[in-house]
């Protein structure tokens, strides 16, 4: 929020319906629009961020608050589930760079760019589905959630975690649905905010991941 | 109405400060050693708070008087020196008032939580468990046997947990529903928790701890008089929060030796 | 200019339909009143439950004919009993902090005035505004639901300290549901809090018109965007925490529960957790929402203050940084309320120093305040009368915080009656004299009528009288030692202090009736009330250059331009002693 940047005065909000550029497939990515959605996304990374932060201060002082705390192996999946999760984020980048293309080159990229878009949504439910696989193996050690607080942390930083990312599949199939639709139009800052999000997402797990390497 | 409202707030500031000037409400006496630091502190920011309370009441009764409504037409005009006489004086007047009071007057505190009990003191275990407390004393062994909450046993006075059957150094335990302690002689309280939060409060003593489960918590005193005091939980402790009291028996060492003897022997 | 309002015509359409109008509705303006009213609603329920307690408290075999129906259980034959109010105080407590301090002076205020008092159309997300309110509004009625469950509300008090939280049934009734329903209601709150931050934050740094430039925005628009970067850290971790309870209490987890609890004769089955870690978490929590509770109520009482005075303040720009000082530094104390939990004795030094800090620009503030009435013309009407009100209770109610913050005095007063004083004084008047000045200053935009000035007196008069009646003598209970959260107290300790008592119970009913001619003058203004002109009290803000009420779109597609700072009072302009915001006449020096 300390940025000078916005010091300076703002034009009014840029415009968010269908332009009158003459091909509907150009009008898919609109450009100029929202800084609105870019500062909202950062600042909802914020949020989530701090809440992670309060989870890890509670693993911090659940830990020295007994000595339960009971060392547990993390499913090897775990590091397949990593790979996909940031692989999603490259298919990401070249969805992101096919559509660009879209809107300046009027271009076919459109098929490109969705298929790019498939992809990411389709490591996305990798990633989900190896963190339930991870659960099932957590579960065939007869560790549960309330097993000892390492499980307890375990599955809470997972399921926080996988509910965001859950969040992020919503607005990537949103976001495919608008870009393949002939008559709603896509907001270039719609899908910059949510490409934003799925970065963090990726980064936030590796944040998770290294938590849990590391404390339990 | 602006003198109406000058009018109405000095007589609620001074209708506000006169309880405390005349001493109307006043804790009850203070019966320890470290008590008289923690009410010097509080009078002296009595005295400082107080007055600003006023100033801050009575400048405000009198800009409203002089400045609401003005009929004079006269020119607004602005406080001489602005806003940074403002800061500088709130700089400087709560400044001082925090380094008087927050940071030299830390003694009191430091007085009670840094300052080790002495070795000599005389250690008693309080138990606070919905909705009583419960003390206990180590008897001649001068050592506490173990708690297993598991044999806690109300029916049976097993209020603790104990197990003298195997436990040898928890049979001389004497278990009492009043804390009675010698006059003079400092006592070292250690407290546990039996099932939720709860607090020790005893007015006079000008002590106050909560008991957490799971924590190993401790306070000690010296009681100065001999008398019974209220000893109330004040953490919310549940339904029966509110009838969770007990009593500080302060006797003459040789009652207190009396009543340990007594309490043996009903073992 | 033109090809801008050109596309801005896009934005959305005017909504059609009642229910898109004011039921689901995305204008911010409806979102605004919707939480006003929602806010009402709870401080009336707040306010009887009040009543209830003080009744309880100096009259407790008297029967209330009635009150069975509100519980079978807790108030046999109109009965309270003992345990019912905690009951009662629990959800006063939950009720006020969250639903109407939340509510009232941030969201409601804030929706309706901050987009427009930056020039703009409408808020950054209007869908997620929307969703914020009625999530919201579902956390309120989850919260509500308590009372009807057989169960019965939730006996923790509004901190819900753990383990008696945690442990579920077996702490006693109300812990069972009822508990559940608290956590929920306000895990489900603390969504709604943190899409409505995050709304104001990216509409204040996006959205601004052609001009406004972060110092040219009224104070109270930078009072809703610090709060909002408080709402966003605090409610971010309260989340969590409510989700940890209620895995410790649905799931058997043990976060909050150390081993070896003995509960009601039962061994519980948990172990090994932390209970202060709850009270760290919701301390973390707490105490930046009692900034939420109190910056709002400061920004909108220095935008009244000045329009009264009809002169700028000493300084607009100290406040402001005041604001913002405090906002920071109301992440470093949450330990003061733990100064006898059992945490370390040395951070409780460390807890007390900021907290003492944060007197300064608290102070600094009062004296701007102050300082600023000196030499003006204010002039007085309920809106003014209750923002000079402000400015005595916060004076009285934060005073009593520079004892509570000395950790060694606070060994005395902790949990007594001086911390309830304390807290009523600055966050059940103070700042809720915060939101009486800005409803009879702002009535007339979001109505179109204005409010009846006699009333509005008359229940100023009566508010500030009764408020002190009620809570001045707090302190002097708490003084003699008379703790917290006791619905009765020995005899032989409560007989001298009985007649003050009585007398707090009496003014308490007594101010409360007087609530009644604030809600009459409410319905009855906004049928029967004047029509409003589009500034009836020669503001210069935005707000006041559109008509009463605002069309749907704000500025009826017009985009306003800024060519000064807000407050351009005491000059020569075309229309009077002051300058509009958005008028291209000069600044007078
Ligand atoms: C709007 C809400 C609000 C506000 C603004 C404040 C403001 C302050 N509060 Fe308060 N507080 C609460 C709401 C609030 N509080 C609540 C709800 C609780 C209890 C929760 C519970 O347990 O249920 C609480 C409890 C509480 C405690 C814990 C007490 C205990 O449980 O034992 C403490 C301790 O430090 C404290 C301190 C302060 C301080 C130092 C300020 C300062 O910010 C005040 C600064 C203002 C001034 C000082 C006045 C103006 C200045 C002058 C006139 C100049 C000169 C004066 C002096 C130098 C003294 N508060
Ligand atoms: C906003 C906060 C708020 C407000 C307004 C009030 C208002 C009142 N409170 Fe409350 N109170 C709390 C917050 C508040 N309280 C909290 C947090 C607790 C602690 C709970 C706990 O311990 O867990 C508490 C506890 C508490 C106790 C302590 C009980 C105990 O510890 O045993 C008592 C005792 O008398 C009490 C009394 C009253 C009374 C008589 C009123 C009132 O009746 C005073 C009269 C009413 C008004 C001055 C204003 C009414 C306003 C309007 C009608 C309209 C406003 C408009 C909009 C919001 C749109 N309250
Ligand atoms: Cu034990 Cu309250
Ligand atoms: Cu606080």
């Amino acid at each position: 929020m300390s940025s000078t940047s916005y010091e300076s005065v703002r034009k009014p909000p840029p415009a968010l319906g269908v332009s009158k550029a003459s091909s509907a497939r150009v009008a898919k990515v609109l450009y100029g629009a929202g800084e609105a959605s870019r500062s909202g996304i950062w600042v909802g990374i914020f949020a989530i961020t701090m809440s992670f932060a309060a989870f890890t201060s509670a693993l911090f002082v659940r830990q020295g608050s007994s000595a339960d705390w009971a060392h547990i192996a993390l499913p090897a999946i775990l590091y397949g589930n990593t790979l996909a999760l940031l692989l999603s984020s490259a298919t990401l980048q070249r969805a992101r760079r096919a559509i660009l293309a879209v809107a300046a080159t009027e271009s076919h990229a459109v098929r490109q760019g969705l298929g790019w878009l498939m992809a990411t949504l389709a490591l996305g439910f990798v990633f989900i589905g190896g963190q339930y696989q991870a659960w099932r193996q957590l579960a065939a050690q007869g560790l549960y959630l309330a097993t000892n607080p390492n499980s307890s942390f375990y599955y809470v930083l997972t399921a926080m975690h996988g509910l965001h990312v859950l969040a992020g599949i919503a607005a990537l199939v949103f976001v495919m649905s608008r870009f393949a639709s002939r008559h709603a139009a896509l907001r270039r800052s719609t899908f910059e905010a949510t490409a934003t999000y799925w970065h963090f997402m990726g980064v936030l797990w590796l944040y998770v991941l290294l938590v849990l390497r590391t404390k339990l | 109405m602006g003198k109406l409202f000058a009018i109405v707030l000095v007589i609620i500031a001074l209708a506000s400060a006169y309880p405390i000037v005349t001493h109307m409400y006043v804790m009850p006496e203070d019966v320890s050693t470290h008590g008289h630091q923690i009410d010097e502190q509080l009078s002296d920011t009595m005295a400082e708070a107080g007055i600003s309370f006023l100033l801050a009441q009575f400048v405000l009764a009198i800009f409203v008087w002089k400045f609401a409504e003005r009929k004079d037409g006269g020119k607004l005009k602005n406080f001489p020196g602005g806003a940074k006489i403002m800061v500088a004086g709130a700089f400087i007047l709560v400044g001082t008032e925090i380094l008087a009071l927050g940071v030299f007057g830390q003694r009191a505190w430091a007085n009670v939580y840094f300052t080790p009990p002495r070795p000599d003191a005389l250690q008693i275990q309080a138990q606070a468990g919905q909705f009583a407390f419960y003390f206990r004393y180590p008897g001649a062994d001068g050592k506490f046997g173990a708690i297993y909450p598991d044999k806690i046993d109300e029916g049976n006075q097993n209020y603790f947990g104990l197990d003298p059957a195997n436990d040898i150094e928890s049979r001389d335990d004497i278990v009492s529903a009043e804390l009675v302690i010698p006059v003079n002689r400092e006592i070292h309280l250690l407290m546990h928790a039996k099932d939720v939060g709860h607090s020790f409060y005893v007015r006079e003593l000008r002590i106050q701890q909560d008991f957490v489960p799971g924590l190993d918590l401790s306070v000690h005193f010296t009681a100065t008089k001999i008398g019974r005091y209220e000893i109330v939980c004040t953490q919310l402790c549940g339904l029966g929060h509110y009838n969770m009291k007990a009593y500080l028996n302060v006797m003459a060492q040789d009652d207190f030796e009396k009543w340990v003897k007594q309490k043996a022997s009903e073992l | 200019m033109e090809e801008a309002s050109d596309q801005q015509a896009h934005v959305h359409p005017p909504p059609e339909g009642f229910l898109r109008k004011y039921v689901f509705s995305l204008d911010h303006k409806v979102i605004g009143k919707q939480y006003y009213a929602l806010g009402l609603l709870a401080v009336c329920i707040g306010m009887a439950l009040s009543w209830l307690m003080r009744f309880h408290l100096v009259w407790p075999t008297t029967r209330i004919p009635g009150l069975e129906l509100l519980s079978k259980a807790g108030a046999p034959g109109g009965i309270i009993t003992p345990e019912y109010y905690l009951s009662l105080l629990t959800m006063h407590g939950t009720l006020m902090v969250f639903f109407v301090l939340t509510n009232a002076p941030f969201a409601a205020f804030g929706n309706y005035f901050l987009p427009i008092q930056i020039g703009a159309e409408d808020m950054a997300f209007p869908r997620f505004n929307m969703m914020s309110f009625w999530t919201t509004l579902v956390a309120f009625l989850v919260l509500i639901l308590a009372f009807i469950i057989p169960d019965g509300p939730p006996i923790s008090g509004w901190t819900s300290y753990a383990p008696l939280s945690a442990v579920g049934k077996d702490a006693g009734p109300g812990m069972g549901w009822g508990m559940n329903l608290w956590a929920i209601s306000i895990a489900i709150f603390c969504i709604g809090s943190l899409l409505g931050a995050l709304n104001f934050i990216a509409t204040t740094l996006d959205l601004r018109a052609k001009g406004m430039t972060l110092m040219r925005m009224p104070i109270c628009t930078w009072a809703w965007f610090i709060t909002s970067c408080i709402a966003l850290l605090a409610f971010a971790v309260l989340l969590p925490a409510c989700i940890l309870l209620l895995l410790d209490r649905a799931a058997g987890t043990s976060f909050f529960i150390p081993s070896g609890l003995v509960v009601s004769d039962r061994l519980q089955a948990h172990s090994g957790g932390s209970p202060l870690l709850w009270q760290h978490l919701f301390w973390f929590f707490g105490h930046p929402e009692v900034y939420i509770a109190i910056l709002p109520s400061m920004g909108i009482v220095s935008h009244i203050l000045i329009n009264s005075m009809r002169k700028p303040l000493l300084s607009a720009r100290v406040i402001i940084y005041s604001m913002m000082s405090i906002g920071f530094l109301s992440w470093m104390v949450w330990g003061h309320h733990m100064f006898v939990s059992g945490m370390n004795p040395f951070s409780s030094l460390l807890f007390s120093f900021p907290t003492l800090t944060i007197t300064i620009p608290a102070t600094i503030m009062t004296l701007i305040w102050l300082g600023s009435l000196y030499g003006a013309n204010i002039r007085i009407n309920a809106a003014s009368l209750f923002a000079l009100g402000f400015i005595s209770m916060f004076v009285s109610g934060g005073v009593s915080g520079f004892f509570l913050a000395q950790p060694s005095i606070d060994i005395v007063l902790h949990a007594t009656y001086f911390v309830v004083g304390h807290f009523h004084m600055v966050m059940g008047v103070a700042s809720l004299f915060g939101v009486f000045a800005g409803t009879y200053f702002w009535f007339s935009k979001m109505t179109g009528r204005m409010m009846n000035q006699t009333l509005g007196q008359l229940h100023f008069w009566l508010t500030f009288i009764g408020t002190y009646c009620i809570f001045m003598p707090f302190h002097y209970l708490g003084l003699v030692g008379n703790v917290r959260r006791y619905s009765s107290f020995v005899d032989d300790f409560m007989g001298p202090l009985m007649p003050l008592h009585k007398f707090i119970t009496i003014a308490a009913l007594g101010t409360g009736a007087a609530q009644l001619i604030f809600i009459f003058n409410l319905i009855y203004s906004r049928y029967k009330g004047v029509p409003a002109p589009e500034n009836p009290w020669n503001g210069t803000t935005l707000e006041w250059s559109i008509p009463s009420p605002p069309p749907w779109n704000n500025f009826g597609g017009k985009h306003p331009i800024i060519y000064h700072d807000p407050y351009q009072y005491d000059v020569k302009g075309l229309k009077g002693d002051y300058i509009m915001q958005d008028s291209p006449e000069p600044s007078a020096g």
